[in-house]
């Protein structure tokens, strides 16, 4: 008995936390090249005890608790790397990764370009990331915007328990870096999950209509990704009760986007909202929505929407069900979709 | 055998007109951590001040122990407490004048509560309801600082501010053990050696950064030792000795007021209490370790010392833990009452002048408070 998620469990129910932990451990069992490194990953098991037993059963060198410095850990995995080490790292809050963007965005994101594809940087950084966990300062932060803008990083984020796993096992066998950022506020989220089953090990880069459309009069697409997406569910539920048939599209990648999936569903839909918990202003939301309206600007019945966190620092727990996005937020967007041309005089919220 | 085994090949004969900058001897830390209670110089130290350091302790003690209870209560979100610690905290809050600056981690609390803060100002970030409670200006202490020895050059930027200005203003810094990886701290001692700022680094090592012991944090000899590589003197001491401690931070803050530069100081502690209330100390480490560290606990080093000298009998306890029963009941009964937040404060602050675009996000908000204000009113 060595792991929390043990083979005798792939087929019971598990939650996020776990099924990362297993995505982890069946990547260092197929791949003796998979090494694990961060701060309190090994005899600790992590914070959120994503790595419980990994240090146990593939030994301290290949899953190390490493000194408290978090542009060491990515810098020396830059260094493994280069050995031919598939080096995943483990950034213990959204916050305490920013020490590490020197690393991340002067030579992770673009040691493959600067060395004309003779030096890949197969480099997995797993960020918890967002809020909803009643987290102090500095433990909720959503940062994907910074590793959007940074060209040579994928990023993805699951908002299941099925592609936590799957999205995990591709991003660690991809040749190139992958910031795998994990909803914390999901990771206790439960779901009935095989780890065989092949579509639940989808390739980076396909979003997956979580809720069809089921043609009514009045369709809008919601657009998510990682925590909000659990929330766009829901108001697609509520909405049904307004008249409204909506569409959720989980994007699980945000570099490289999945056009396609994203615009078939817009067109099938003619309206859309984008939802997630980080910012609006220089969000992911605004380069979202200009591919859309770039995209299917002859099919939209009203602008793309956007349903973000307030341009604020992330405020403290106690206020912070004001800040993130929540059902009536979406379904407030959802109401503006009826467009009427007078909204635009001024009428902006 | 390698280059490096060979006999002096390590020592190539100085290039012409190589000099050394500074006589390396006097900044290397004493081999052990340097005690005062308990040792004839013990006798040197002013009554008044080892009152005042008893009283501050068991204060300490007791504001950790009730601390830790509101988390239980829910009350706190959460609560790094310093439980073994407190010689550290009351040290570093007792030892700064007026107008110098403290410069605390997360995890120390109790040391800014020393310095004159309100027990419950400086709870509010752990809370959850403000990230800072309290005006830094006020008692001259920074915010608490949770992502790690990133306060540090903020204190050696202050402290450098100050001296241009001819202000004879000390910042104190505080850092965990684990906290002396970050890349901060390193950029943070060479700035102030190199400024010959008068910063006081203050490193508290507890024996764990979280679940990672300091002989995975470092194969220094002692945190002290990194204070010669950059060129300002390590000081090595007992951290559970409180007047120890207070005498070694008042020697390098004097040295500092006095132009001398910056001063490494590990204090050698021991964490009693798990990480956080969050944290399970058991994973990591043994519970007799723990025990031995209680064996040689502040608050009992400090009474046996004050007794032996006859500063302080049964009266003396019973009145610093009267005077620590006051102090745990406020803060009890205040915390019990809720915070009441304004959440339309959520934009302010923000900019000194609220953008055009956080006012209307601001309407947003007034807006759905309204309705959900309507809604309530309705069903009753
Ligand atoms: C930059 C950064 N990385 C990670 C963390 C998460 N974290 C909080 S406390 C802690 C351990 C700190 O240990 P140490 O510096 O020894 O201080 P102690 O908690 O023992 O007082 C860690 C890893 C953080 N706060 N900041």
């Amino acid at each position: 008995m060595t792991t929390a998620i043990g083979a005798d469990t792939a087929r019971k129910p598990a939650t996020m936390a776990q099924a990362l932990g297993r995505a982890l451990r069946d990547a260092m069992a197929a791949d003796p090249s998979v090494h694990v490194l961060g701060e309190d990953v090994g005899t600790l098991g992590g914070v959120f005890r994503i790595t419980d037993g990994l240090a146990k059963e593939f030994g301290e060198d290949r899953c190390t608790d490493t000194p408290l410095a978090e542009a060491g850990i990515l810098g020396t995995a830059v260094g493994m790397a280069m050995y031919g080490l598939r080096p995943v790292v483990e950034m213990q809050f959204d916050a305490f990764a920013y020490p590490s963007f020197e690393q991340l965005i002067s030579h992770v994101s673009r040691m493959r370009n600067r060395t004309r594809g003779a030096m890949p940087m197969p480099i997995t950084v797993r960020v918890p990331y967002g809020g909803g966990i009643g987290g102090v300062e500095h433990h909720s932060d959503s940062s994907e915007i910074y590793y959007m803008a940074t060209p040579g990083l994928h990023v993805v984020a699951p908002a299941t328990v099925a592609d936590a796993y799957g999205l995990l096992r591709a991003a660690i066998a991809s040749d190139d870096p992958v910031i795998f950022l994990e909803p914390k506020r999901l990771y206790w989220s439960k779901a009935d999950w095989s780890a065989d089953a092949p579509e639940q090990v989808p390739p980076i880069g396909r979003a997956v209509v979580r809720r069809p459309a089921t043609g009514g009069r009045q369709s809008a697409t919601l657009i998510s990704y990682g925590p909000s997406v659990p929330v766009c569910l829901e108001a697609a539920e509520a909405a049904r009760a307004e008249g409204w048939d909506l569409e959720v599209v989980d994007l699980r990648s945000l570099v490289p986007f999945d056009d396609d999936t994203v615009c078939a569903s817009v067109r099938r839909t003619g309206r859309a909202v984008v939802v997630h918990e980080a910012t609006g202003f220089g969000g992911p939301g605004g380069e979202i929505a200009a591919r859309v309206t770039e995209r299917c600007f002859h099919h939209l019945e009203a602008p793309v929407l956007r349903v973000a966190g307030f341009d604020i620092p992330y405020p403290p727990p106690m206020l912070e069900r004001h800040h993130l996005p929540g059902v009536d937020r979406v379904l407030d967007a959802v109401a503006r979709l009826q467009w009427e041309s007078e909204w635009t005089e001024g009428s902006a919220v | 055998m390698t280059v490096l085994e060979q006999p002096g090949a390590y020592r190539p004969t100085p290039p012409p007109g190589w000099q050394p900058r500074v006589e390396a001897a006097p900044l290397l830390p004493d081999a052990e951590p340097y005690r005062l209670l308990g040792t004839a110089a013990a006798a040197d130290i002013s009554p008044d001040l080892l009152t005042r350091l008893h009283r501050e302790l068991v204060r300490g003690r007791r504001y950790n122990t009730q601390a830790t209870a509101l988390t239980r209560q829910g009350r706190l979100a959460v609560y790094p407490s310093s439980t073994g610690q407190e010689a550290c905290q009351v040290a570093a809050g007792l030892v700064l004048e007026d107008r110098d600056w403290l410069f605390p981690s997360y995890r120390d609390t109790l040391a800014a509560v020393v310095r004159g803060l309100d027990p419950v100002d400086a709870l509010t970030l752990l809370r959850g309801d403000w990230h800072s409670g309290y005006d830094p200006h006020e008692h001259r202490v920074a915010p608490l600082c949770t992502p790690l020895a990133t306060q540090l050059p903020h204190a050696v930027g202050l402290a450098h501010a100050a001296r241009l200005k001819g202000d004879d203003v000390v910042a104190l810094a505080l850092v965990g053990d684990g906290g002396t990886s970050e890349g901060d701290f390193h950029e943070a001692l060479n700035f102030a050696a190199v400024w010959h700022a008068p910063v006081v680094f203050l490193v508290q090592n507890n024996g764990f950064a979280i679940s990672v012991p300091l002989a995975k944090q470092t194969a220094a000899p002692s945190l002290a030792h990194k204070a010669v590589g950059y060129g300002m003197p390590g000081r090595l001491v007992d951290g559970n000795d409180v007047a120890a401690v207070h005498q070694v931070l008042a020697e390098a803050v004097r040295r500092a007021r006095g132009g001398g530069g910056p001063t490494l100081v590990e204090a050698v502690t021991y964490r009693i209490d798990a990480h956080t209330n969050a944290d399970d100390a058991t994973r990591y480490r043994p519970d007799s370790e723990v025990e031995a560290w209680q064996a040689h606990d502040p608050i009992a080093l400090l009474e046996d010392a004050m007794r032996d000298r006859r500063l302080l009998d049964d009266e003396g306890v019973r009145a610093a833990r009267e005077s620590a029963e006051r102090l745990a009941a406020d803060l009890r009964t205040r915390m019990h009452q809720d915070a009441v937040l304004d959440p339309m404060e959520l934009f302010e602050h923000v900019y000194a002048d609220r953008t055009g675009q956080l006012r209307e996000q601001a309407a947003q908000l007034r807006a759905e408070l309204d309705a959900e204000a309507g809604d309530s009113g309705k069903g009753e």
